[in-house]
């Protein structure tokens, strides 16, 4: 392709006219993007969001806008799976809506966008506000680098977005396995986007993971041993540790590819001494863990709820600490269990079904755990506590057809069928999707002051429940009858029925997400009614509901004395869950800085100009991206404190909450 | 509704492997099932409405318990290891089958987005159709000159990836005749979704038919039709050769080989000791 010094590759054929539906897509985005924009600007907002969220280095807030960017890309990437299961759906003998080349983008940006894009940033914006809050600190480690690592994040989103308007994505699916996008196979641009995206992207991760393992090593509340960690920060270090250990990989596979495409390498390309088996391996060695990356903190969401909701102690700490950290380690000796099929020796490939299956043991006692919590409790519905019994039937089921896949003989009749695809979107979806839906809704107060509304998230709760069945248990059929995972089209007729019923759970997804949206807003309009500033509406155990709701800036006036697991708990026990001083001292906290979208809009620029070869400006990027750490290291002010006054009054208004509280109880 | 499956298997591989399904299921289901079961009596018992059921708010642990956890997931899974590790020997696609007869030889090449099938003791080869004796073993040599693709025919078993430059192995045999789907699984573009291909097991009489049909064809496979052929096609016809030029599957690997102008290094391929 031509190449112009100004513009790269970039021309006006970039502008998705290749499709009336890409046009559309990509109207839809602009569209909102512009509705968006001139509201914030008629609104005034844009001083008041750049003051108060983007500059700020505040844990909670970068929580919040991290759980508001996944919300945002589990639409996009919601609607990638309903234009999936509609041409599904139709496709019959027939070609249906899409064409191949749209369809395969679309599969490979549902699959980009739903792990790296809506669960990553998800866990992390909860992981983010609660792990502090937790532990009983007034901070993360490194607030700065936690907002860099934000916006990094944010840009690799944005990455992704951009390539529905200029140009394509890559079509070749979550995993990019070349030969196939290799250059000789893939000469557009759509592969570079992806792995541009995962690299900016998987940086920002990793610094996030580091602040929180500094973190939770460092900044506990003081007497606060490892092992009185509540579990959720547990599973956090666990998922952190995973990320430095598992995202070179994906750094290492992408980069390497990326070399392939633009420096003419011979990595994984088909001639030259490339192979792609490598390829296989490494990616799989970050892919695997990865799963555990998302599904281990959503287990810490899990052992929060249950015991809160059940109103007992959480059973078995001690086995589910334990149990969490074998499965850690174990993740790192499966990964070949994704390509049996590559034609590795009978011993080899019995050798990773056997270590695969060693993982269902310490997941089996997990779920054992979470029943025994249950038992002899006092166990109220609330959607949080919903959305963690549907877990656990789910997921075993989720965890039998693993097994299955972990069978090398059952492998080979399985993989790359759909019966693959429902598995994992069958330990995805209950074990992530639903324990961050019941930390949404369990921290949601904690957050904003008001509760979510009941009614539309039992709405929500049972849509969605119904829905997944319906739309992953015909695709566990389709495996058995052979069909292949990523077909535009097909030709067997006994098929078509088994698609519709697919398509038909997609729509009860749909309306449970439309009850979210509903619900959001209906909580917003009657929060009056639910506003509850004493902090602690669910009686729970762990010490961020022994601040206020929302906290202040500085989390905890005074840094609690802990001696025991379940700190909260212990405290209301002994009669004195609050420790209320006569007077306060001043607190340091960390100013706002602009670094994190500076870093994040250099980094966004960066990665597009390297997608279309605008080298002039790759160069700016990366000159900005060094001055801007020149220039940083000459601030010397760069935290600022609250007085005493200020807190004291602060504090004054929580307690007078409290005591309100108190009184209305009693 | 699972006719030519696993489920409704049409060879001695995809009928152990269905065996091998429900073995493993049964054994899971030990686990699974009672999970279900005491996941809904516990949330029913313990309601908060049911002031009958007793709370122990304070009870986060027992030591036997504990350990009792451990005992029925780990039995189960000890018990799946050694199904494992026999079974993956037992079906490994390399192992060739025990019957009285030798192996017909067959060397598959992916194409974007065809099936070309060599039959070198034959010295035929076909396109997008593949046809062989019922009840005699089927050894497929697999190689790519394009990218990734998995052969599978899931009537018979499993499936094995192919590969440019390098070469695959997968055994499969019919014990009873029918025309059987037989696809890629593995996505490669544009075309994937028509990579489909018949797999006939058919009589003795009718296998030689086809050989003949092949011999008749007129047209032979030689480096010059088969870089016509390999051109990337969608849904493309099925076409017969009547003879293969020496050494053209070996020469389609060498062609990715691991340096320019030279062999192909075959001991770089998966299972190097199946191919000597």
């Amino acid at each position: 392709m031509n190449s112009s010094m100004l513009f790269g590759k970039l021309t006006l054929d970039a502008l998705p006219f290749y499709s009336p539906i890409a046009a559309g897509g990509a109207g839809v985005i602009v569209l909102g993007g512009a509705v968006v924009v001139g509201l914030i600007t008629w609104l005034r907002a844009w001083p008041y969001l750049w003051r108060e969220w983007f500059t700020t280095t505040d844990h909670k807030k970068i929580g919040m806008m991290y759980v508001i960017l996944a919300l945002v890309m589990l639409l996009r990437g919601f609607v990638d799976a309903l234009m999936m299961r509609a041409q599904q759906a139709i496709a019959m003998n027939a070609e249906g809506y899409l064409t191949p080349d749209h369809f395969q983008q679309v599969f490979s940006s549902h699959g980009t966008i739903m792990i790296f894009f809506m669960g990553m940033p998800f866990l992390f914006g909860i992981m983010n506000y609660v792990v502090p809050l937790q532990l009983g600190a007034r901070d993360v480690a490194f607030p700065l680098l936690n907002a860099i690592g934000l916006w990094l994040t944010a840009a690799g989103a944005a990455l992704v977005m951009a390539s529905l308007v200029i140009g394509v994505f890559s079509t070749g699916g979550w995993t990019g396995y070349p030969p196939y996008t290799e250059l000789s196979y893939s000469p557009t641009v759509g592969v570079d986007y992806w792995i541009m995206a995962l690299l900016v992207s998987g940086i920002g991760t990793t610094l996030s993971a580091i602040n929180f393992i500094v973190t939770i090593y460092k900044m506990r509340a003081p007497g606060m041993k490892l092992m009185q960690m509540p579990l959720f920060c547990w599973t956090a270090l666990c998922s952190s540790l995973l990320v430095i250990f598992a995202i070179p990989g994906l750094t290492v596979a992408g980069g390497l590819l990326a070399l392939d495409r633009y420096l003419g390498m011979h990595f994984f390309t088909n001639d030259g001494g490339g192979n792609v088996m490598n390829y296989a391996n490494i990616f799989w060695i970050f892919g695997h863990p990865e799963v555990y990356i998302l599904i281990l903190p959503a287990f810490g969401i899990f052992s929060t709820v249950i015991p809160t909701f059940s109103q007992k102690k959480l059973f078995g700490y001690n086995v589910l600490v334990y149990a969490t950290m074998c499965i850690a380690v174990l993740s790192f000796t499966v990964w070949l269990h994704h390509f049996f099929t590559m034609g590795a020796d009978a011993n080899v490939n019995a050798f990773f079904g056997i270590m695969t299956m060693v993982i269902a043991v310490p997941t089996g006692v997990k779920v054992y755990d979470w029943i025994l919590t249950m038992f002899r409790g006092r166990l109220r519905f609330e959607t949080p506590m919903l959305w963690s019994i549907a877990f656990i039937v789910t997921f075993v089921i989720g965890g039998m057809t693993g097994v299955i896949l972990s069978i090398p003989p059952l492998d080979y009749v399985f993989h790359n069928t759909l019966f693959l695809i429902a598995h994992f979107h069958n330990m995805l979806v209950p074990g992530m999707l639903f324990g961050l839906f019941a930390g949404y809704a369990y921290w949601f107060p904690k957050a904003t002051g008001f509760r979510l509304d009941e009614t539309w998230g039992r709405r929500a709760f049972v849509f969605w429940v119904a829905g997944f069945y319906l739309a992953f248990m015909p695709l566990y059929v389709l495996g058995f009858m052979g069909a292949a995972r990523r077909m535009a089209y097909y030709d067997q007729p006994e098929w078509q029925i088994y698609f519709v019923v697919a398509a038909i759970g997609a729509l009860s997804v749909l309306l449970g997400i439309g009850c979210q949206v509903i619900q959001l807003v209906v909580s917003i309009r009657h929060r009056e009614g639910t506003m509850d500033l004493a902090g602690d509406p669910w009686g729970g155990q762990t010490l961020e509901w022994s601040t206020s709701s929302p906290p202040p800036e500085y989390n905890f006036a005074v840094l609690r004395q802990v001696s025991a697991l379940d700190a909260f708990q212990a405290a209301k026990e002994d009669g004195r869950p609050y420790i209320w001083p006569t007077h306060y001292e001043p607190i340091e906290v960390p100013r706002n800085t602009a670094l994190g979208p500076i870093f994040g809009g250099l980094a966004f620029v960066l990665g597009f100009a390297v997608v279309w070869h605008i080298w002039w400006l790759a160069a700016v990027g990366v000159v900005g991206v060094i001055g801007t750490i020149i220039v940083r290291s000459f601030a010397t002010e760069t935290t600022r404190i609250i007085s005493a006054e200020e807190i004291t009054a602060t504090e004054l208004r929580w307690h007078a909450a409290v005591r309100a509280r108190q009184e209305a109880n009693s | 509704m699972f006719k030519d499956t696993m489920l409704d298997p049409a060879g001695p591989v995809s009928a152990a492997t269905r065996d091998l399904f429900f073995d493993s299921v049964g054994l899971m289901l030990i686990v699974v099932l009672p999970v279900i079961v005491l996941t809904a009596l516990v949330v029913w018992r313990y309601r908060a409405g049911n002031a009958a059921a007793a709370y122990t708010p304070h009870w986060g642990g027992s030591r036997l318990v504990e350990l009792g956890l451990w005992f029925l997931p780990v039995l189960i899974v000890v018990m799946l290891w050694f199904v494992v590790w026999n079974r993956t020997h037992d079906l490994d696609p390399y192992k060739p089958l025990s019957s009285g007869q030798p192996p017909l030889v067959v060397q598959a090449v992916a194409l974007d987005w065809q099936w070309l099938f060599i039959y070198p003791e034959e010295n035929i080869a076909s396109v997008n159709r593949l046809v062989f004796p019922v009840g005699r073993p089927v050894t497929i040599e697999l190689t790519s000159d394009s990218v990734m693709n998995s052969l599978m025919i899931p009537a018979l078993g499993g499936q094995i990836y192919a590969m440019a430059g390098m070469q695959t192995e997968l055994n499969l045999m019919a014990d009873r005749i029918g025309i059987y789907d037989g696809r890629n699984t593995m996505f490669n573009g544009d075309g994937f979704s028509a990579q489909v291909f018949n797999a006939e097991a058919v009589d003795v009489a009718a296998f030689q038919a086809f050989v003949a049909e092949a011999r008749n064809a007129g047209e032979t496979l030689d480096g010059g039709s088969f870089k016509t052929l390999s051109t990337p096609t969608i849904a493309g016809p099925v076409r017969l050769y009547s003879g293969v030029e020496d050494g053209l599957f070996q020469s389609i690997i060498a062609s990715h080989g691991s340096m320019p102008h030279m062999e192909a290094d075959t001991t770089t391929a998966p299972h190097a000791e199946h191919n000597p």
